[in-house]
């Protein structure tokens, strides 16, 4: 994107123009999604190599922080999936991932990161099938945006 | 100082095939703290663990790396092998090289560079790793089965002759469930009374096993090794201990309108009853809707002829609390409604029956004695139509998208029977395809087609009328393909079966999850299929999927022989991964307290010393066996107090640092 | 242009919004049709045509008008093929391939210097009636 382009620093002056890849973040709740990830892996259900999976215990885990990180380090996109409703290993932790979400997606869309950029998605264990129709879509949907803003931290000058 | 190792496994071709394991250990070699990298055919393997072990003595290694599967796969192994070297077994970490890199990708270049990506966030986070203890706790010596049925009775058998107690609950008045409503059982067409009474009678008889009828799980908490139960039992009216089961209360009841849910509401019983003749326990149980003297106080018939005393009309619920080390999911299952169906005219005509009507029809202790006679008018049927697939592979909604497995089997026994006994009666099937996946059933199958002349039509019936008091039955054979129109006395619906409605309550419980159609999934499809994900959660029977009685009795020992494993055990090792608060930031707030669906969480008042400052102060503690680490009080936590051991805050963030480099 | 058979069995799923690998071959439509021995191809044989790609004979047979459109077999189908709209998207394309239009740009004078009252509109219908 030409907007964020002489924001986002160039890795060195002189290298070639390398074909843009994006950078995804996916926080794989260990119960269900992360089980769903590997049944797409043993289901040999193909998805870019632009996602790369994080494990968490639950997806109420994933602290907002950790979000701001990404982006803050340069992600396109992140993903967060837990179990379905109802289904959360520990019973109720998916319902928090969802209300802290709602809010935290809504900040970062204020922020300049787009609402695109960010999902909540529910895959059981027994849906690598959608895993990986998940992450097709997801990463689509990233390269349609393209190259992320730069989120940065105001303290820490270059 | 960091001394980590990074061992990159080829799994044959698995991984090795599509990422360049060279290169990856390559790349291994200059993340800092780093010491020693090494790639290897098969790391799970005797030969490929003891490179791991010699390295970590060898290079006094202080974290681990293995590029392989899952962590869901081998983590334990790799573990293991860590804490037989000496090294804390939670300093290792497993970066998933093959079914989240080389399997999905294609292409080798990309492959390799996500795996060298995965392998830096798995050294990221491994240098923030520190050495956990797993801790232990109690394991409760004695199982819950929910479900009385052929499957829980089985489970239970099996507990018990392990030496471990045993409760049952059965939401019903008997124990017996489902099998102790059919005829025969196929393909051997013993009675199914026969062979499952004297089960019935060992379970009531065995001192391991406490038989809680007409009672209800109502609540369950904790976790695998010790769960806690609260079981409503219902007030029956009768008590239990006193009642002999005579029976004189039932001829004279003179309420004798509830339907007699035993012959799926084909006769009447009376309001006090007894379910069926060889019910256990056999006690009496008054049905407080249609008795008279609870709902009007007048009556008390029973009482007065009651010679044990047994009647209690002040009866009230009781609650049992109990303590569990392992549960067993026996819920069973019902056949779906068949009135959605219009086109079969099911509640019009009364002829029209579903196959458990039959089986109760076709038995000596049914309605009819075991004569086949038509519902509407008592007379002897000349001609059966048997409609399979009502409900079962339906994706309209109306129906199960799934096969129910035991229709075609019963279908051919009906027929069989039906055949045998009385030769004059025309037999009719409709199919769409006959299923005889199983030891002698397709010889089953065959006979009846063959041997008993049961006339299989391949096709479905489109409709089923009444025309001037006869029933029609309009279906097409595909085969000649012509649409026949064929007259019936009785037309006889394969009905699909669904679980027990009590199952998705059961299941939401004991937090087990449940997949679309209300069946308990398992923890693996193929390897773990009488577990649930959920630990210390077993299945046995139709809960788990459709299934006939030998498949249901072989997974109930199944699932007996996981439980009798793990009551075995004295000690569990609990997940160390668990919630650990800094007294040093807490503010007290309780948070945490609120989110913790464990309520592993609790405020102690105690003195702390801040940087010199000694003050009482109101901070959070975890009760580490409660704990099962779920995280979700790290994040709400406002002072950063909460943290989770194994996924700490650092270390996540050390993951994604990496990912995004 | 000239269609292949594969083609207009395509085209036949398309407009039907019918998909008819869906289908388990139990019979059931074929079993429910007030018109079946009215047609010389029943519901489950057609849904099968399709299927296969077989839709010349089916275009051509004048009986798949006798479809009453109760749409009995669409109610009662239990894997949701709808053989109904399979037979209405027949019918249509049946229609579509009938050789020739009402008029070819060469009646267009005399139609008009026959009656110059004669709306646009009924020229232009008369022309795009047909594929053909």
């Amino acid at each position: 994107m030409s907007v964020n382009g002489n924001l986002t620093a160039a890795p060195a002056a002189n290298a070639p123009a390398a074909e843009w890849k994006p950078r995804i973040v996916a926080f794989c709740c260990n119960w269900c999604s992360y089980a769903g990830a590997d049944l797409a892996g043993s289901s040999r259900l193909a998805y870019p190599a632009d996602v790369k999976i994080i494990r968490v215990p639950c997806s109420c885990r994933v602290n907002p922080m950790f979000i701001l990180k990404a982006f803050e380090r340069g992600a396109d996109g992140v993903i967060l999936c837990g179990c379905h409703p109802g289904d959360c290993h520990y019973s109720t932790g998916n319902y928090y991932t969802r209300r802290r979400m709602a809010l935290l997606f809504s900040m970062l869309d204020y922020i300049g990161v787009e609402r695109g950029r960010t999902r909540v998605e529910w895959v059981s264990a027994a849906e690598g099938a959608r895993f990986s129709k998940v992450m097709n879509d997801f990463v689509a949907k990233i390269r349609e945006l393209g190259e992320n803003v730069k989120v940065g931290d105001l303290r820490c000058k270059e | 100082m960091h001394r980590i190792g990074v061992f990159v496994c080829w799994c044959g071709s698995n991984i090795a095939a599509t990422v360049d394991v060279e290169r990856v250990v390559a790349e291994a070699k200059v993340q800092p703290g780093v010491v020693f990298a090494q790639d290897y055919q098969y790391m799970c393997s005797e030969a490929g663990q003891n490179i791991i072990k010699d390295a970590i003595r060898t290079h006094a290694l202080t974290g681990v790396v293995v590029c392989s599967c899952s962590p869901r796969m081998h983590e334990a192994t790799f573990r293991k092998a860590a804490s037989l070297a000496g090294l804390n077994p939670y300093m290792v970490e497993i970066a998933n090289i093959r079914e989240h890199c080389s399997w999905i990708h294609k292409d080798k270049e990309e492959g390799t560079e996500k795996a060298c990506v995965l392998m830096r966030a798995a050294v990221a986070k491994v240098t923030l790793n520190v050495p956990l203890k797993a801790g232990e706790s109690k394991v409760v010596k004695r199982a819950l089965v929910i479900g009385g049925g052929i499957a829980g009775i089985q489970t239970a058998l099996d507990i018990a002759d392990a030496g471990f107690p045993v409760d049952i609950v059965e939401k019903n008045a008997t124990i017996g469930g489902r099998m102790a409503q059919l005829d025969k059982t196929f393909p051997t067409l013993d009675c199914s009374s026969c062979i499952l009474t004297p089960k019935m009678v060992e379970a009531k008889a065995n001192e391991n096993i406490r038989l809680i009828t007409y009672a209800e799980v109502e609540e369950v908490s904790g976790f695998v090794g010790s769960f806690k139960a609260k079981i409503r039992k219902k007030a029956r009216f009768v008590k239990e201990d006193v009642c002999t089961g005579c029976g004189v209360c039932m001829s004279k009841c003179p309420s004798k309108k509830g339907l007699n849910e035993f012959n799926m509401g084909l006769n009447n019983r009376s309001a006090i009853y007894i379910p069926f003749a060889q019910a256990i326990p056999n006690v009496a149980v008054i049905d407080k809707e249609q008795c008279i003297k609870l709902k009007t106080g007048k009556c008390g018939l029973c009482e007065k002829v009651c010679t044990a005393g047994a009647i209690d009309y002040t009866q009230q619920d009781e609650f049992i609390e109990e303590e569990y080390g392992a549960i067993v999911m026996a819920t069973g299952f019902r056949p779906i409604d068949a009135s959605k169906f219009d086109e079969y005219s099911y509640s019009t005509c009364k002829d029209v029956v579903t196959s458990l009507e039959l089986e109760r029809i076709m038995n000596a202790a049914g309605p009819t004695g075991g004569v086949l006679l038509r519902p509407s008018d008592g007379k002897h049927p000349h001609s059966i139509v048997f409609i399979q697939c009502v409900g079962s592979r339906d994706v309209s909604g109306r129906g199960k998208p799934y096969c129910s497995k035991i229709c075609c089997m019963y279908t051919a026994k009906h027929a069989m029977l039906i055949r045998d006994k009385y030769p004059d009666v025309e037999v009719h099937v409709f199919y769409i395809d006959v299923r005889t996946p199983g030891k002698n059933f397709d010889e089953f199958y065959r006979r009846a087609a063959e041997q008993y002349d049961v006339d299989y039509i391949k096709g479905q019936v489109g409709k089923v009328y009444e025309e001037n008091g006869q029933l029609v039955v309009r279906g097409v054979d595909l085969i000649s393909n012509e649409q026949i129109v064929l007259n019936a006395d009785m037309v006889v619906l394969a009905t699909a079966i669904e679980p027990d409605p009590t199952a998705r309550k059961v299941a939401n419980m004991l937090t087990a999850s449940i997949d679309t159609n209300d069946f308990i999934t398992e923890a693996h499809p193929k390897l773990r299929p009488v577990e649930s994900p959920t630990a210390g959660i077993f299945l046995s029977g139709v809960c788990q999927g459709p299934k006939d009685i030998p498949e249901t009795v072989s997974q109930a020992g199944a699932a007996a022989s996981k439980v009798i494993g793990l009551l075995a055990k004295d000690k569990l090792t609990t997940n160390p991964c668990v919630a650990h608060s800094d007294e040093l930031l807490c503010n007290g707030c309780s948070c945490c307290e609120k989110v913790c669906p464990y309520g592993a969480i609790s405020y102690d008042t105690k003195l702390i010393n801040d940087h010199g400052v000694k003050e009482n102060r109101r901070v959070a503690t975890v009760n580490e066996a409660l704990c099962q680490g779920c995280g979700a009080c790290t994040v709400v936590c406002p002072s950063g107090a909460m943290d989770l051991k194994g996924f700490s805050n650092k270390q996540i963030m050390a993951e994604v640092d990496a990912i995004c480099l | 242009m000239q269609m292949s058979e594969k083609d207009v069995a395509a085209l036949v799923k398309e407009i039907s919004g019918s998909d008819v690998k869906k289908c388990m071959k139990c019979g059931k439509c074929s079993a429910t049709c007030p018109a079946y021995g009215e047609m010389r191809f029943h519901p489950h044989q057609f849904v099968s045509m399709v299927a296969r790609g077989r839709v010349e004979e089916l275009l051509k047979d004048p009986t798949v008008t006798r479809c009453l459109s109760c749409f009995a077999c669409v109610e009662r189908c239990p894997r949701g093929v709808e053989p109904a709209n399979v037979v209405a998207a027949i019918r249509v394309l049946a229609e579509r391939e009938q050789e020739g239009s009402n008029i070819s740009p060469a009646d267009v004078p005399k139609l008009v210097a026959g009656d110059p009252e004669i709306p646009q509109q009924a020229l232009v219908s008369a022309f795009r009636k047909y594929r053909k």
